[in-house]
């Protein structure tokens, strides 16, 4: 936080050095008193040999390509069947809970498909850029490699993220409620890199997106957003997109709602208004309680959640030091400060960031507790460098009601009782 | 647009809009060919730009309807199951519980016709002619009472039709409407009166099961609890230790090449069809056993009436019956309702019922 400029607009600073010695101190009377534990028997853990300090572990090229270790199988991304009428056209949700850090690996980054999953190789892959230009193009995926690239990290975020929270306290997960979120880094070509190859006309001010799979899920974007901040992605993490993400070419749109990114991107037309798609129109429209919609709600407001303690992540130990931790991210720029209540938003604390805050990407805080073992009311709130500050659940509601189904961005509340078990609640 | 600007912080953007091309290209990729355009730019606009010339009726986009969409959205487009409705829900948006169709809620009669033609059938897509998407285009606006039914769209008065909410619709507002609340310094301490639980997850009770992750710590506060859903599995797969054996001698009287290619082959129909180990209903019955097996027979599933006929009659799902329903489903059973154009290579159709019946109960 120390690192963040002073001059940011509205953006309240951050914790003084006294608050520093304040929870350092509170910290190390915790440990005092965890480190009296005493054990009344040896480990047999120390005490005894263990086979995996005897014998002989696997050799290199067991497995060429690793996946996690086995205990490491629960950590995965999880289905709610009943969103959906199929698991084709659906939502999964990545296992959040269970992660630190702010890269989410792709292997259990959430997947959402319309019409699923297809396999396309990268000799199959064909990229056209047409529509409002002087040189219609056709692009071989070996022809991408040879543009100028970028890297960069961003987070993508369903705008139906939380969309099942909007009428009260319904799934059980930080997972589930907050799980359709990934945060990864892509390399690839920006937009304006690729439509300077083709030649925007003057008239051209939007591009029309769509994917190689049956669903095409066609999009309009203005071609502002475009030029600034798109690419086509071919790497996350360092590694080839998986085949759920798009490979081999998706569409990153850092900040804006994720069914913009169109993955397995197949042809970019530049238009001169957009196309009002299904996607456009009948979903990712929001419904208001006036009975009209908002359309073109792209972009993705600053939005946090408490990871650990949740419903898939109790505190399992006593009173005394423990870690609150969780995610935030704003698709109007960097966040600037979290915030964390234990008592439902009566009181609030600043979080310390474990991560210098990057452009429309994800941010990891924490907040070093120690725990006195009576209930909590945890919640977080982000607050963005535009001075934006994550709205609680009545605020939403009182400007959108209940049926907008997406952009809920509000405040979670997970109840942590006497036992640090935590569960999904809304207060009043 | 107005609004994209007001979030986009670079007010160098608007001097970009004005003169896009910016450096010279590097001569990349090549030029698309017109066909190739003409292959792949299909896009329909509400103002009719993109609509190839072609009509189509009510009745016959009936006829259509029952046999590509019916199965999903319902004889008369008012939905099946879990799958959306088409037509009904005008009146509804500011209901507790909104009905958003073609009917009540989309704005432009393009995105129906564009949709239908990009990305229906599901499973199927861009199998409809032109003249079919029209049919159906006019069948949908039958059904939401738009026209009579002896109506017939084309590309001449396509852009007469107007959907009732094309109004309903307003340009993102949030920066207007919310921010100038929600950009103020936020309060710290003593915000509100003490809370208490005013609704929780766990009375509705609709998520899935899942385990909870426990640690070991040093003071023994809490021992480390198997998850519950890796014991309950770990539990099921002793049990079917014996199943899978019996599952292994069944396998080896069939070509393990064959099989395997009928795996490949079997990518266009699990769309629709799940095999295997809890295999479900899906768009299309569940298929575990089905070489040999009676037709119409799968639990829970509703067949068309052309499907229950022939099981009536006495269908069979020998392979003989399989190869000849998979080259040619419309042909073979007429109007059931596996929206699916067929595998012509007999050697397809070959690893394909190989494929099945490798899942033999």
């Amino acid at each position: 936080m120390s690192d963040m400029p002073n001059d940011a607009p509205k953006t309240p600073r951050g914790p003084s050095r006294r608050d520093f010695l304040r929870t350092a101190g509170l910290a190390a009377g915790g440990a005092v008193v965890g480190a009296g534990a005493k054990a009344s028997t040896p480990d047999p853990l120390i005490t005894e040999v263990q086979p995996f300090a005897s014998f002989l572990g696997e050799g290199v090229d067991a497995t060429p390509y690793g996946m996690p270790i086995h205990f490491e199988d629960h950590v995965v991304r999880r289905n709610v069947e009943w969103l959906t009428a199929d698991p084709i056209s659906s939502i999964n949700f990545t296992p959040i809970h269970a992660l630190d850090g702010t890269i989410t690996p792709q292997g259990c980054a959430f997947e959402r498909h319309h019409s699923g999953a297809i396999e396309v190789s990268k000799e199959e892959y064909r990229l056209m850029i047409n529509g409002l230009v002087e040189r219609p193009l056709v692009f071989t995926f070996g022809d991408l490699m040879r543009l100028p690239r970028e890297t960069r990290v961003h987070f993508c975020e369903c705008a139906a993220n939380s969309g099942m929270e909007w009428g009260g306290a319904q799934l059980n997960g930080a997972q589930f409620t907050h799980g359709m979120i990934h945060n990864m880094e892509y390399t690839g070509v920006t937009l304006r890199t690729l439509l300077n190859e083709a030649g925007v006309k003057p008239e051209g001010s939007w591009i029309y997106v769509e994917g190689h799979d049956a669903s095409s899920n066609g999009r309009s974007i203005p071609m502002e957003k475009a030029l600034d901040d798109c690419m086509i992605a071919f790497f996350a993490n360092g590694e080839a997109l998986r085949m759920e993400h798009g490979y081999p070419v998706r569409l990153v749109v850092p900040g804006w709602e994720g069914n913009l990114w169109v993955k397995w991107l197949r042809r970019i037309g530049v238009m001169d208004g957009p196309v009002q798609s299904r996607e456009e129109t009948s979903k990712y429209t929001d419904l208001m309680p006036d009975g009209r919609a908002r359309k073109w709600t792209w972009a993705m407001h600053a939005k946090s959640v408490v990871t650990s303690p949740s419903p898939q992540m109790p505190i399992g130990h006593g009173p005394g030091p423990m870690v609150i931790t969780g995610l935030a991210w704003s698709g109007l720029g960097k966040i600037a400060r979290v915030d964390v209540s234990i008592d439902g938003g009566v009181n609030w604390q600043t979080a310390r960031l474990g991560t210098e805050p990057g452009d429309k990407a994800v941010t990891r805080f924490y907040l070093d507790h120690v725990w006195d073992g009576k209930p909590m009311f945890v919640q977080s709130r982000a607050i963005d460098e535009t001075g934006y500050v994550q709205p609680t659940k009545e605020q939403l509601r009182a400007i959108r009601g209940l049926n907008s189904i997406y952009h809920n961005n509000a405040i979670q509340t997970w109840y942590v009782n006497e036992n640090g078990d935590a569960e999904n609640v809304e207060v009043s | 647009m107005s609004k994209c600007r007001n979030l986009l912080a670079g007010t160098a953007l608007l001097t970009l809009i004005a003169s896009p091309v910016l450096a010279e290209s590097l001569g990349i990729g090549r030029l698309a060919l017109p066909e190739e355009i003409a292959a792949w730019d299909v896009a329909v606009m509400p103002d009719g730009r993109g609509l190839p010339e072609g009509r189509g009726n009510v009745l016959d986009g009936e006829d259509y309807w029952i046999d590509y969409c019916a199965v999903c959205h319902g004889d008369f487009a008012e939905g099946a199951g879990a799958w959306p409705a088409i037509v009904g829900g005008r009146g509804t948006l500011t209901a507790e519980r909104p009905l958003k169709t073609v009917e009540s809620y989309w704005p432009y009669l393009s995105t129906v016709w564009d949709y239908i033609n990009r990305s229906m059938p599901f499973g199927a897509a861009q199998t409809l002619e032109t003249d079919e998407v029209y049919a159906i285009t006019a069948y949908i606006l039958y059904s939401a009472g738009l026209v009579d039914d002896d109506f017939e769209l084309s590309h001449e008065n396509f852009t007469e039709i107007r959907l009732p909410n094309e109004g309903g619709f307003y340009l993102d507002d949030r920066a207007e409407v919310e921010f100038p609340t929600l950009q103020q310094e936020p309060c710290m301490s003593d915000c509100r009166d003490a809370v208490s639980i005013s609704a929780r997850a766990t009375d509705i009770d609709v998520t899935p099961e899942f385990p909870v992750i426990r640690f070991h710590y040093s003071d023994g506060s809490a021992p480390v609890i198997e998850a519950t859903e890796a014991s309950a599995a770990e539990a099921v797969e002793e049990a079917a230790a014996p199943e899978t054996a019996a599952e292994d001698v069944q396998l080896a009287s069939l070509d393990p090449a064959l099989v395997a290619a009928g795996e490949t082959a079997w990518r266009q129909c699990r769309t629709c069809h799940q095999l295997g180990d809890g295999a479900r209903n899906g768009t299309g019955p569940q298929l575990n056993g089905i070489v040999g097996a009676a037709a119409g027979q799968v639990d829970g599933f509703r067949y068309s009436p052309a499907i229950t006929e022939a099981a009536a009659a006495g269908l069979i799902w020998t392979e003989e019956a399989l190869d000849a329903f998979l080259e040619n489903p419309a042909g073979k059973i007429p109007r059931n309702r596996m929206s699916f154009r067929g595998v012509r290579s007999a050697d397809e159709r070959a690893a394909l019922i190989a494929y099945l019946a490798s899942h033999s109960d």
